[in-house]
């Protein structure tokens, strides 16, 4: 690390330049999850309720709904994180190489990453609806004859269309963090492999997959939260009941009734707890995988 | 002698390994190109249809009609879509300034120097990252509305840049960690004060990464849908919250031109900074190693 000599010259330097971004961020998120914490509590002098509780935490844990809806999000965020990695990687097997076309590929490849979430529900719907483009060329191939033959993808139990729309985000940056590894490292370690005996097999098993696996395990985290705590795909393409937990969580602190917010909130802050466990699992991870 | 005929052989079974090697290999990668081609293109081509379609009956896989009617309506006035265009590049370009003069000084400590409490400055930054904006804009709600902040563009922005400060701030740290400062050094020593030295040697080193940054924290508001609909109030509105009406049920013909709007300046970014960024090294894979 490059120590700059003025710094040391200057001892309130550091501390002033890191001050605005450390204010803001203290400020308006810790505040706002400190706020979040004391109406979780029952504090919320608005309404007039004054007396700390835990009641709003028991009566969260031990609905039915929530734990449904607990499961419903982790499965989807486990499931996202699961199939986005594996095309992701595969994909980034592929596109490290040079072909005709493959620069212009990645190009493409990389698009939907700083496309909005919404945009891609948007496309799901107009593709996967029951009457979506999809369910227009199976008529056309003769599998189906009118949109109810077409399988339920939309606001659907299993959460297909809310998954496509995850996955389709959620590959190209797997995708990106795969390949810079790979295309930082180049074909060296490969071939050294290779000379000395590995087979196809054995190169991916010792040499591919090690290399690979710190940036992958943070990635993972880094989806999977982001999945987690998603609130518009799920809103808009999930099933009424139950929904994900930050739809949950919203739906709840929105209702008209004040005394319904402490709910909401309790609900937000077991998201935030959840994803306090992934953070510190990263910076675990990211010491691990410097040293 | 005979180890020599040996190498030769050698390299004829490489090579003959290689053929079928190469030959199973373009087999995958023709599929891998194909798959990623229709399924990005195809999404963005049905939204481009359905915007310009005008009767689109069941099994037909083309309009049977086309027209202008949904990008009529979207640019009516009885759509608020102008407005919240206007109001979505309006704050987008606000937090982009804000984010900008608040992390610069804060991407530059962390990208050049080593100092106590800098691990305590990552976890900071990281932690809006991983743990959900939301919980914390619902939290904060309650004090926006007593600071009148509800409905404002100013208390849209400030928790806009809730994800964006740490974004930019990230990013940035790493332009600055491959940033020699010596010629600022060198420019002092000659006698440029500190503004000159700003403009004319740290910002053109740094301007493209800059750029880029900048660009990208532009489209971490622009995508803000539940945080806006939260402290917008209604009353402020962007143009997430005007597309979602028509998504849930609502004109699919709109929506989808609305849709494309909304995803312009992403790929219009994504184009821009191609080039800059360069094959492998991009700023989005660069978001995976904070």
């Amino acid at each position: 690390m490059k120590i700059d000599r003025y710094s040391l010259k200057e001892g309130l330097k550091i501390p002033l330049m890191v001050f605005p971004s450390m204010a803001v961020i203290v400020l308006l998120f810790g505040g706002g999850l400190v706020f979040g914490l004391l109406q979780s509590l029952g504090y919320l002098p608005v309404a007039g309720l004054t007396d700390f509780t835990f009641s709003h935490y028991v009566n969260v844990l031990t609905d039915p709904t929530f734990l449904r809806s607990l499961w419903v999000t982790f499965r989807i965020a486990f499931i996202v994180t699961l199939l986005s990695t594996v095309i992701a990687v595969g994909m980034a097997f592929i596109l490290r190489e040079q072909f005709p076309g493959s620069r212009i590929t990645t190009f493409v490849f990389q698009i939907p990453l700083p496309v909005p979430h919404l945009v891609a529900a948007s496309a799901v719907i107009l593709l996967f609806a029951q009457s979506g483009l999809i369910s227009r060329v199976a008529v056309a191939l003769g599998f189906i004859d009118a949109p109810s033959g077409f399988p339920v993808l939309i606001n659907d139990k299993l959460g297909v269309g809310i998954t496509l729309s995850f996955v389709w985000k959620e590959v190209p940056f797997i995708g990106l963090v795969v390949l810079a590894v790979l295309q930082s490292v180049g074909p060296k370690y490969e071939e050294l492999a290779r000379t000395l005996g590995a087979n196809k097999r054995q190169r991916l098993q010792y040499v591919l997959l090690p290399l690979i696996m710190p940036g992958l395990l943070s990635t993972w985290i880094i989806v999977f939260a982001f999945t987690f705590a998603n609130f518009e795909i799920p809103l808009l393409l999930g099933q009424t009941f139950p929904q994900t937990l930050p739809v949950q969580a919203f739906q709840e602190f929105q209702k008209p009734e004040l005394t319904s917010r402490p709910i909401g909130m309790a609900i937000a802050t077991v998201i935030a707890a959840i994803t306090i466990v992934l953070l510190v699992a990263y910076r675990r991870l990211a010491r691990y995988s410097r040293a | 002698m005979s180890s020599r005929r040996d190498q030769q052989s050698l390299e004829q079974t490489g090579k003959g390994r290689g053929l079928s090697k190469g030959h199973q290999l373009n087999w995958a990668r023709w599929v891998t190109v194909g798959v990623i081609w229709i399924v990005v293109v195809l999404p963005l081509t049905a939204l481009f249809l359905r915007s310009f379609a005008f009767r689109w009956l069941f099994p037909d896989i083309l309009p049977g009609q086309w027209g202008l009617r949904a990008w009529d309506y979207t640019f009516g006035e009885s759509s608020r879509v102008v407005e919240a265009l206007l109001n979505s590049v309006g704050v987008a370009l606000l937090v982009t300034m804000l984010a900008m003069i608040v992390g610069l000084p804060t991407a530059r400590a962390l990208g050049m120097h080593d100092f106590r409490g800098k691990k305590v400055v990552e976890w900071i930054l990281l932690t809006p990252i991983i743990v959900p904006v939301l919980v914390a804009v619902m939290g904060i709600h309650i004090v926006f509305i007593k600071l009148r902040l509800t409905g404002t563009i100013w208390g849209v922005a400030l928790v806009h840049l809730i994800p964006a400060t740490p974004y930019f701030v990230l990013v940035m740290s790493s332009v600055f960690a491959n940033y020699s400062p010596a010629l600022e050094e060198t420019a002092r020593s000659l006698g440029a004060n500190k503004f000159r030295v700003f403009r004319y040697v740290t910002f053109p080193a740094i301007s493209s990464g800059l750029l880029v940054a900048s660009l990208f924290t532009f489209l971490i508001s622009w995508s803000q849908y539940v945080t806006t609909l939260l402290i917008g109030s209604g009353t402020f509105v962007t143009l997430p919250l005007v597309l979602f009406p028509f998504l849930g049920g609502g004109n699919a013909a709109v929506g989808s031109a609305i849709t494309l709007i909304f995803v312009a300046p992403a790929i219009l970014v994504l184009i821009l900074t191609s080039r800059s960024l360069g094959r492998g090294s991009t700023v989005m894979g660069g978001f995976g190693k904070i």
